[in-house]
């Protein structure tokens, strides 16, 4: 049982991590990731969006999509209901934990519809997985988005220093070192079934 | 049912409860908001740069608003203008703040100043300041390298023949290129008045300052004489200028051997002849 729920959060962190593999939330990845404390910042927020984002929307999904037959209303639902959660927990978080209101305050609009919330919980659905397995699944997806971020901002901080041809500055370089960092993350296929399997 | 009707009917639902539950959220956990705060916080410039020492526009705003501070003239970016509009909502009295702008104190270009060393690191003043202490010469002169031109929010400064330069006019004088210079070499004058500067901060004796830069003061005292006004002082083999008591007659200027005090009213320099200064 603990082996399954590890090999769903190793695969979701390495092999099928959010932003090298998956390719979503693209627009943060290379937003925020100049420097490592926003990088920080954002990543914290998405974790957190994306598990109260989970944890609304599988029971939503299970007891009045699925029930009634229309599972095909799932991606406006889901779109729905984050934004609505996310503005709830905005006004929630401003009243009571202003610190993590204004450590998260500017991310936490800018995820609202970002694709990577959303995919993780399209992908929960998709996968079949069940309450306990999704929540795992989705703290994966996020774990996963910490790294990437966290690597990449460390990547760009020694990009700043560094003398760049005046062609290749700004974002192309920026596009270079993150499909070199992507390639880097192909490098854990197969770890999963190795190490669980 | 109509599969239709049933799903038009769950979204709008699923609508009206979010909507409910945000609209009573808003009310019930609603935060005070500070009004003054917010109007001043309008009128500031939004730069964020800090010349007021708090951290950014809502910072100043908030500690005008809360009493912290009566002082309206802080903002130096916004002049007399924005003080005289924030003192009329914070119901506090408006000052004037004397227009200034930075000036880079070294005459250091390609043509004055010698190289000691080919620098081929990372392009920063702060590192290359390690290495020997740069690579010219004069190890208190300007880099070159433009750590200033990152940290200016104006897009005020730009790189002349080796030197940092300021255009004044688009200098709003809120320092963080003053705090960034790893030589020290940046300070403020007054925009609006003729005033004499020593353009140079090299503290070496005279006769090795002359090895090192062409403009650089030598420490010979010949200002200080002929200063009327008991404006020149020289400390350390360099002259310094005190503003407050200097007029700009230019008489300083006439005896320099070196040339490195000017006359200078920044707010009149043509853009074509920062260059020069």
């Amino acid at each position: 049982m603990t082996k399954a729920f590890l090999a769903i959060l190793v695969t979701a962190i390495l092999t099928e991590n959010f932003l090298l593999s998956k390719f979503l939330g693209i627009c943060p990845f290379l937003g925020v990731s100049k420097k490592l404390n926003t990088a920080t910042g954002m990543s914290m927020a998405v974790i957190f969006v994306m598990l109260l984002a989970t944890a609304v929307t599988y029971p939503i999904n299970k007891f009045i999509l699925v029930a009634n037959d229309m599972a095909y209303l799932q991606t406006i639902v889901f779109i729905f209901v984050i934004a609505a959660l996310v503005q709830l927990v905005e006004i929630v978080l401003k009243k009571y934990i202003p610190a993590l209101y204004s450590a998260l305050g500017i991310y936490l609009p800018l995820i609202t519809t970002n694709c990577a919330v959303l995919g993780v919980v399209i992908l929960n659905v998709d996968n079949g997985y069940n309450f306990a397995q999704s929540m795992v699944n989705t703290l994966g997806a996020g774990l996963g988005f910490l790294v990437a971020m966290v690597m990449f901002a460390g990547v760009r901080e020694r990009l700043e220093s560094c003398d760049v041809p005046k062609f290749m500055q700004g974002l192309p370089i920026t596009l270079v070192a993150a499909s070199l960092t992507s390639i880097s993350f192909l490098g854990f296929t197969g770890i999963v079934e190795g190490i669980f399997g | 049912m109509n599969p239709i009707i049933l799903a038009v009917i769950v979204v709008s639902v699923i609508g009206v409860i979010a909507a409910i539950m945000l609209a009573v959220a808003s009310i019930v956990m609603a935060v005070p908001v500070d009004e003054k705060a917010e109007k001043i916080r309008e009128e500031l410039p939004g730069a964020n740069c800090g010349a007021c020492g708090f951290s950014g526009c809502d910072g100043y705003a908030a500690a005008l608003s809360k009493g912290e501070t009566t002082c309206t003239t802080l903002c130096s970016p916004g002049g007399s203008e924005v003080s005289k509009k924030i003192a009329a909502i914070a119901g506090l009295e408006a000052g004037t703040v004397a227009p200034q702008a930075a000036v880079v104190l070294c005459q250091g270009n390609a043509h004055n100043a010698g190289t000691k060393l080919v620098y081929s690191g990372v392009k920063s003043c702060k590192m290359a300041t390690q290495l020997f202490g740069g690579p010219k010469d004069c190890v208190y002169g300007c880099v070159g390298f433009g750590d200033c031109i990152d940290a200016c929010p104006y897009d005020a400064i730009h790189i002349c023949d080796g030197v940092a330069r300021i255009n004044p006019l688009a200098c709003r004088a809120c320092k963080a290129c003053i705090k960034t210079c790893p030589k020290g070499l940046i300070e403020l004058m007054p925009l609006h008045q003729a005033k004499a500067a020593v353009l140079c901060v090299n503290h070496d004796k005279g006769a090795l300052t002359r090895k090192e830069c062409k403009a650089g003061c030598i420490g010979c005292m010949k200002c200080v004489k002929a200063c009327e006004y008991d404006a020149v002082k020289v400390e350390n083999f360099c002259a310094k200028v005190d503003y407050d008591k200097c007029i700009g007659c230019g008489k300083c200027h006439e005896v320099c051997p070196v040339k490195a005090i000017d006359v200078i009213e920044l707010g009149k320099i043509a853009l074509k002849s920062i260059n020069r200064i």
